[in-house]
């Protein structure tokens, strides 16, 4: 829509002015570590993170949350939509491409209620990353180094003394203009953004061997490889991968009652395939007994299911898994992997 | 008024039929008066609330509905066994329905075979009496069934009635027999030698437990009968229904969206499904 210019010491009094209106969440520092949470004063902002632990995926689908609350006896349900106004500060792009996905899972066919109430109510403000955040990320490989159209609704590229702040949306424009002191981007503005723009492209290493878009038929083809095998036979079932996966969403659902018995709530919680009892039914019969059959199932999803059904990718290069693998089963290791086996590593 | 896909709707229980030691038939009606409007192969998500909500497959056809349906559970967990103590003015919620009935539509002028195993007759069951309902739109009818012990048959009654019908060809066997048993004895693919078929004009449609498919579809390809014409439905985990939760899939396939009624060429190269 439109490109506005934030000077980096007006920034404190943007995001302060917000506060009276939104909940505000952002990047904070935990040690050594960045995570989302909620920001109370400006110091706990850092625009400037590597990367979370767990993506912002949580403010939209939460790790717990309750669906509805009941008594079971007079069977009264009261719905729980969480619909509070608020600011997702710092998004990086691959975790932005991570939302596209899950707006069109939770909006395609059933129209999921929960997460579009939280969705609409809240702003996007995604961040361009400048530098490679670390060695397991690979995002460029994957056409997730830039954001997505159509999801965020600001954006802001570091240009030095100020942001630059890409206006996307409505929502976007009115928060800027409500509660920042920002002026239109001039031509030394815009020659500075296309300088940063086109200068951080080298600084990322391209991770795969191959040419994203073949990473569907690449699967089609890699179902037999032995690789699943072997990844099933060191994979520890912990569902570390799947937890921190900002494109990961399935859930499994119970029933919570207080000591009366009667009344409770209906919560859905992350599930992971990875686990054990995930595909298991009554009876006894397990649909997907073996890890390596876990594992392929996984790598699927994230190489062709997703981009069969939705036409997006359904890994956006972040990395966290690779991270959070005991074992280092990573993406990039097991992509490549099935490119050599079929190719011999040829280009 | 926000709504949502996970909110059940109250369902009152009108008659509770014990069928066998693990089986009951429930017939349910929602407390609004609104119809089910469901199709022969669909299934209900079912609540009680605090315990928890499961897939059952609906039973009762359309063409029989009069407002109400019929579910048949099996006692066979947590939620099962609390659905058991229910009782006739109890209340369960209903989600539903959900999925892909069979296309029956497709069936019109065909031979039907069905071949339901044990409590795989619940959800055949739905669709038999519907093509029972509309006989004239069908070839002939042939009905397969097998159960475990003759303790175990479901829908004795219907077996009864099915039986003294002389447009419907109907088999039971059992694999235990006792001594009161006069009939066939044996696994349900004994059954298949008693009957002819024209293949190309058959629909075969078979539902039982992942073990018996294998056998069973071994006999229905054997007779020729295309495998476009052969229909099951599959049994997964299920925790949604719409197509989210990600429990129910069979590789890229949503039991729950584009099942739980597949034909035999949709899924057969699909690896893990049968
Ligand atoms: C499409 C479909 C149709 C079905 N139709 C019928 C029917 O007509 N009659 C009948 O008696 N049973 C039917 N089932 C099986 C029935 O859903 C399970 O027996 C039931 O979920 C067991 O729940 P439980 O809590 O009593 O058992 P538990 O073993 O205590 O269940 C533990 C957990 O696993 C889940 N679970 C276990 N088995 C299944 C399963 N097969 N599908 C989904 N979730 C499961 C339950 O939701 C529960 O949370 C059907 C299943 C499917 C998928
Ligand atoms: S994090 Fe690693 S060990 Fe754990 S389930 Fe995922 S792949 Fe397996
Ligand atoms: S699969 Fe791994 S790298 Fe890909 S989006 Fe999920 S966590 Fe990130
Ligand atoms: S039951 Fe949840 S996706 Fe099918």
């Amino acid at each position: 829509m439109s490109l506005k210019i934030i000077p980096k010491e007006k920034m404190g009094e943007f995001v302060a002015n917000m506060m009276g209106a939104y909940r505000v969440v952002g990047p904070r520092q935990k040690e050594h570590q960045f995570m989302f949470g909620p920001i109370e004063n400006l110091d706990q902002l850092h625009l400037d993170y590597n990367t979370t632990i767990l993506p912002p995926k949580k403010y939209l689908l939460p790790q717990h949350e309750s669906l509805f609350k009941f008594n079971a006896d007079t069977f009264d349900a009261e719905l729980t939509i969480d619909d509070q106004p608020t600011v997702i500060l710092g998004v990086h792009t691959c975790d932005l491409h991570a939302i596209q996905l899950l707006d069109q899972v939770f909006q395609r066919d059933h129209l999921d209620e929960h997460y579009m109430a939280r969705r609409e109510n809240t702003i996007l403000v995604g961040i361009e990353c400048l530098e490679p955040c670390d060695d397991h990320s690979f995002c460029k490989s994957m056409g997730t180094l830039t954001p997505p159209t159509g999801c965020y609704d600001l954006h802001l590229t570091d240009i030095g003394d100020s942001y630059a702040v890409d206006v996307e949306t409505e929502k976007g424009a009115w928060l800027v203009v409500r509660h920042a002191q920002a002026r239109d981007a001039d031509d030394e503005d815009y020659k500075r953004i296309n300088n940063i723009l086109s200068e951080k492209w080298p600084r990322f290493p391209y991770k795969l061997d191959f040419d994203v878009g073949e990473l569907p038929a690449l699967m089609s083809v890699s179902q037999k490889s032995p690789l699943w095998q072997q990844l099933g036979e060191i994979c520890l079932a912990c569902g570390s991968c799947t937890n921190v996966c900002p494109t990961c969403y399935c859930f499994d659902v119970r029933d919570k009652v207080d000591m009366s018995l009667a009344d409770g709530h209906r919560e859905r919680f992350w599930d992971s395939c990875q686990l054990d009892e995930f595909a298991l039914v009554a009876g006894g019969h397990d649909f997907r007994p073996s890890r390596a059959a876990r594992q392929r199932h996984r790598f699927f999803r994230k190489g062709k299911y997703q981009t069969d059904a939705y036409g997006l990718l359904g890994c956006v290069g972040c990395g966290r898994c690779g991270r959070a693998c005991l074992v280092e089963i990573t993406p990039v290791k097991t992509f490549n992997e099935l490119y050599r086996q079929r190719t011999g590593g040829a280009r | 008024m926000v709504s949502s896909i996970y909110l059940p709707e109250p369902a009152r229980i009108l008659d509770v039929q014990e069928m066998t030691t693990l089986e009951k038939l429930y017939t349910l009606e929602f407390l609004g008066g609104r119809p089910l409007g469901h199709k022969p192969g669909q299934f209900v998500a079912v609540s009680a609330l605090g315990i928890g909500e499961a897939p059952i497959s609906i039973s009762s056809s359309p063409s029989r509905s009069n407002g109400t349906f019929e579910l048949c559970i099996r006692k066979a967990g947590d939620l099962t066994g609390v659905l058991h103590q229910k009782k006739a003015g109890d209340t369960l919620g209903i989600r539903g329905p959900f999925g892909q009935g069979f296309p029956l539509k497709k069936f019109q002028g065909k031979d039907i075979l069905f071949a339901p195993g044990g409590l795989g007759l619940a959800p055949a069951r739905s669709v038999i009496n519907q093509v029972l309902d509309e006989r004239g739109k069908y070839g002939r009818v042939t009905i397969l069934y097998g159960a475990r012990t003759p303790a175990e048959l479901l829908f004795k009654d219907e077996l009864k009635e099915w039986e003294k019908r002389d447009d419907v060809d109907l088999h039971v066997t059992v694999d235990q027999p006792d001594d009161n048993w006069t009939g066939n004895a044996g696994v349900i693919t004994t059954l298949f030698a008693k009957v002819s078929v024209y293949p190309r004009n058959t629909v075969a449609i078979t539902i039982g437990p992942p073990v018996m498919y294998r056998f069973v579809l071994m006999e229905l390809l054997g007779k020729g009968i295309p495998e476009t014409n052969i229909w099951l439905s599959l049994e997964r985990r299920m925790k949604c229904g719409v197509g989210k939760c990600g429990h129910c899939q069979i590789n890229n396939l949503y039991a729950c969206q584009s099942g739980p009624s597949f034909s035999y060429a949709e899924i057969k190269a699909v690896e893990g499904a049968i």
